[in-house]
């Protein structure tokens, strides 16, 4: 499955106004994403409680992943997403 | 009820003087835990239910957010995206699948994400409260109630609640309550240290408040800690007459603290950083009788802040008092605010543990830092620096503060008198200390035996107590003998009544929120000593908190109209 990695830039990790905005781009997508933290089980990206449940602050690195016709837009989209600040 | 019912009287007790006249608007309580009892109409209608009070909250919390606009909507869209969370949804269908209700999947659903939030700690942890906040919106629409949560009206109001908790008061529009009336709390809760904080006219832990429902009648009086459901009106009448002489009173000028016969007794501050220092200044503090050092050490992390970081905030501090008395007490912790360089072993009880004093002659190096950068701060200013010791409890204990203090270069050193033990030998504690300071919170928690964190102990903690009064009376007697100052440090202080019978009974200064210094202020300017000695003695005859309270209450109306 194709899959990128990103690092969180916003400075409070994932959480309400940067996880609003990263979930809205999800849903946009035609395909399912899935997000993960190191080692850990891939989860719904669309779910805002798996994102706050990855814990993920500045500087971490999760890995995105998705499967099918535009998978990989999909993901360059979200993973620009991801490493901007968007709490700024 | 209706006003046709009878008038019928509710007590409590009453934070500070105020009183009110409203309509009763109630804070519902919090849900009861759904019933694991299997669903009766099977998953798929329990599904059906479910997706319709998801959309509905979700789209509730949006609206709310629209209007709210600014940081309160973003915090609101999270707490919509929740009610549509997919995962959660997908958790929420395997309960019912498994035959439980609507109601029990979603409180069980919404459980599971609230302990791994918590277990995250920090900020996450902090977001667990906006989870349960989105759950008992869906379980209230499930099950037909009203959400709970802050009430809104566009009219004022006197909300009754069971007890407020930090996060309703933060949404708390206080332009609209009249009063507050709680069923919990004693007067060390929430809810009253708001009451203080912000003037709010308040009755805390009123039986019978429970049964209080909205769009009733009351007469709130803090002063007697009553609460006048569907009052008369005559009721209403004396009620508006006490309240403007009230007002007129309320304007005495800012100045010195003084009784009528012109004895002073300054009035301070109680300020937990030097953020407070122009409000209490503003309010005419004549110095600072309580300053917290709790949040330098809180904020340092995982070691206690260098001498250099200390001494910063002092300076600070002492800058904004020139020329007036600071008093700061040394750092009070122990296992019940537990710091990792101190002391954080795990107590069963730690109100009666290793904390204060006691938590610092174990890591002495850490008070020797603190009394060092004191002394440096002072040495470089012309306020003028007292120093204390939180929870001394012996003589021996005394000694050896103050003998640290003044090897450290600490002019002035005292202990606060929080434990019976030090109220009882305070003749001997004011022989080796210079000056004595009660904090009365702890000092009614020892003496009756009532974990002041414990809301079924809470009408207990009730400082107006005869026990707890003569305690303080043994302080202010040693402190005249001595000729030593004798401070008021806790909420009772703050409370206009009380800190007469306080200064009655032989203290010589009141520290308190600089918003309480207004209302203490012009109290004191209605009793002369000998009065405010009088008043004490009758608090000392009563039997309980409440009869030392009547007693004093009439003894005032009684010297008023002679």
């Amino acid at each position: 499955m194709p899959s990128v990695d990103a690092t969180i830039a916003s400075s409070a990790g994932l959480h309400a106004r940067p996880a609003s905005i990263f979930i809205d781009a999800v849903k946009k997508q035609s395909v399912p994403v899935t997000i993960a933290k190191g080692d850990g089980r891939p989860a719904d990206a669309s779910s805002i409680l798996s994102l706050m449940a990855l814990g993920a602050g500045k500087g971490d690195v999760v890995t995105l992943a998705a499967e099918g016709e535009g998978a990989d837009e999909a993901l360059a989209e979200l993973k620009a997403l991801l490493e901007t600040d968007l709490d700024a | 009820m209706t006003a046709t019912e009878q008038s019928q009287t509710l007590v409590g007790i009453g934070v500070g003087r105020g009183i009110a006249i409203g309509r009763v608007l109630r804070m519902p309580d919090p849900l009861p835990e759904p019933a694991t009892t299997p669903s009766t109409i099977g998953p798929d209608s329990e599904r059906d239910r479910v997706t319709a009070a998801l959309q509905a909250t979700g789209a509730d919390i949006r609206e709310r957010g629209e209007r709210a606009g600014g940081k309160a909507q973003e915090v609101l869209e999270a707490q919509a995206l929740m009610a549509d969370d997919p995962t959660l949804r997908s958790e929420i269908d395997t309960r019912i699948d498994n035959g439980a209700t609507a109601e029990r999947a979603v409180h069980e659903a919404f459980g599971g994400f609230r302990d791994m939030l918590v277990g995250l700690g920090g900020y996450m942890a902090e977001r667990a409260a906006d989870l349960d906040d989105v759950a008992q919106r869906i379980i209230a629409r499930l099950s037909g109630v009203a959400a709970p949560g802050v009430p809104e009206s566009d009219e004022p109001f006197v909300l009754v609640a069971r007890d407020l908790a930090p996060a309703d008061t933060a949404l708390l529009d206080l332009d609209k309550v009249l009063a507050l009336v709680t069923s919990d709390g004693g007067p060390t809760s929430h809810t009253a240290i708001l009451a203080r904080e912000k003037s709010i006219t308040a009755v805390v832990g009123v039986v019978g408040a429970r049964e209080l429902v909205d769009g009733t009648d009351v007469v709130v009086n803090a002063g007697s800690g009553e609460v006048v459901v569907a009052p008369s009106a005559d009721d209403v009448a004396r009620a508006e007459q006490a309240r403007a002489a009230q007002l007129n009173r309320a304007s005495v000028p800012i100045g010195p603290g003084q009784l009528a016969d012109g004895t002073a007794v300054p009035l301070l501050a109680n300020l937990g950083s030097t953020d407070g220092i122009e409000g209490a200044l503003a309010a005419g503090a004549e110095g600072v009788g309580l300053f917290r050092t709790e949040f330098l050490f809180l904020d340092a992390g995982s070691s206690a802040p260098t001498v250099a970081a200390q001494y910063a905030h002092y300076s600070k501090l002492l800058r904004g008092f020139s020329g007036k008395k600071v008093v700061v007490r040394a750092l009070d912790a122990g296992a019940d605010k537990p710091l990792p360089f101190l002391n954080d072993a795990h107590e069963e009880n730690p109100a009666l543990g290793l904390r204060g004093l006691r938590a610092l002659r174990a890591a002495e190096q850490i008070l020797r830092d603190q009394l060092t950068a004191l002394a440096r701060a002072a040495s470089e200013s012309d306020a003028d620096l007292w120093v204390m010791a939180p929870m001394v409890s012996t003589v021996e204990e005394t000694r050896y503060f103050v003998s640290l203090a003044r090897e450290l270069g600490i002019k002035t050193a005292g202990v606060m008198v929080e434990v019976p033990s030090s109220a009882l030998l305070a003749d001997r504690v004011l022989g080796e200390a210079d000056f004595a300071s009660i904090g009365t919170n702890d000092l009614t928690q020892y003496t009756l035996a009532a974990d002041r964190m414990l809301g079924s102990v809470s009408s207990f903690q009730d400082p107006w107590h005869p026990a707890v009064l003569r305690l303080v009376g043994e302080v202010g007697r040693a402190g005249s003998a001595h000729g030593k100052s004798v401070g008021i440090c806790g909420e009772a202080a703050a409370d206009p009544l009380l800190a007469v019978v306080l200064v009655g009974l032989g203290a010589t200064t009141l520290s308190m929120s600089p918003s309480a210094i207004a209302d203490v202020r012009a109290e004191l300017r209605q009793h002369t000593r000998e009065q405010a000695v009088q008043l004490a003695q009758a608090a000392l005859r009563a039997d309980d908190a409440r009869g030392a309270r009547d007693a004093v209450n009439s003894l005032v109306a009684e010297l008023a109209s002679s």
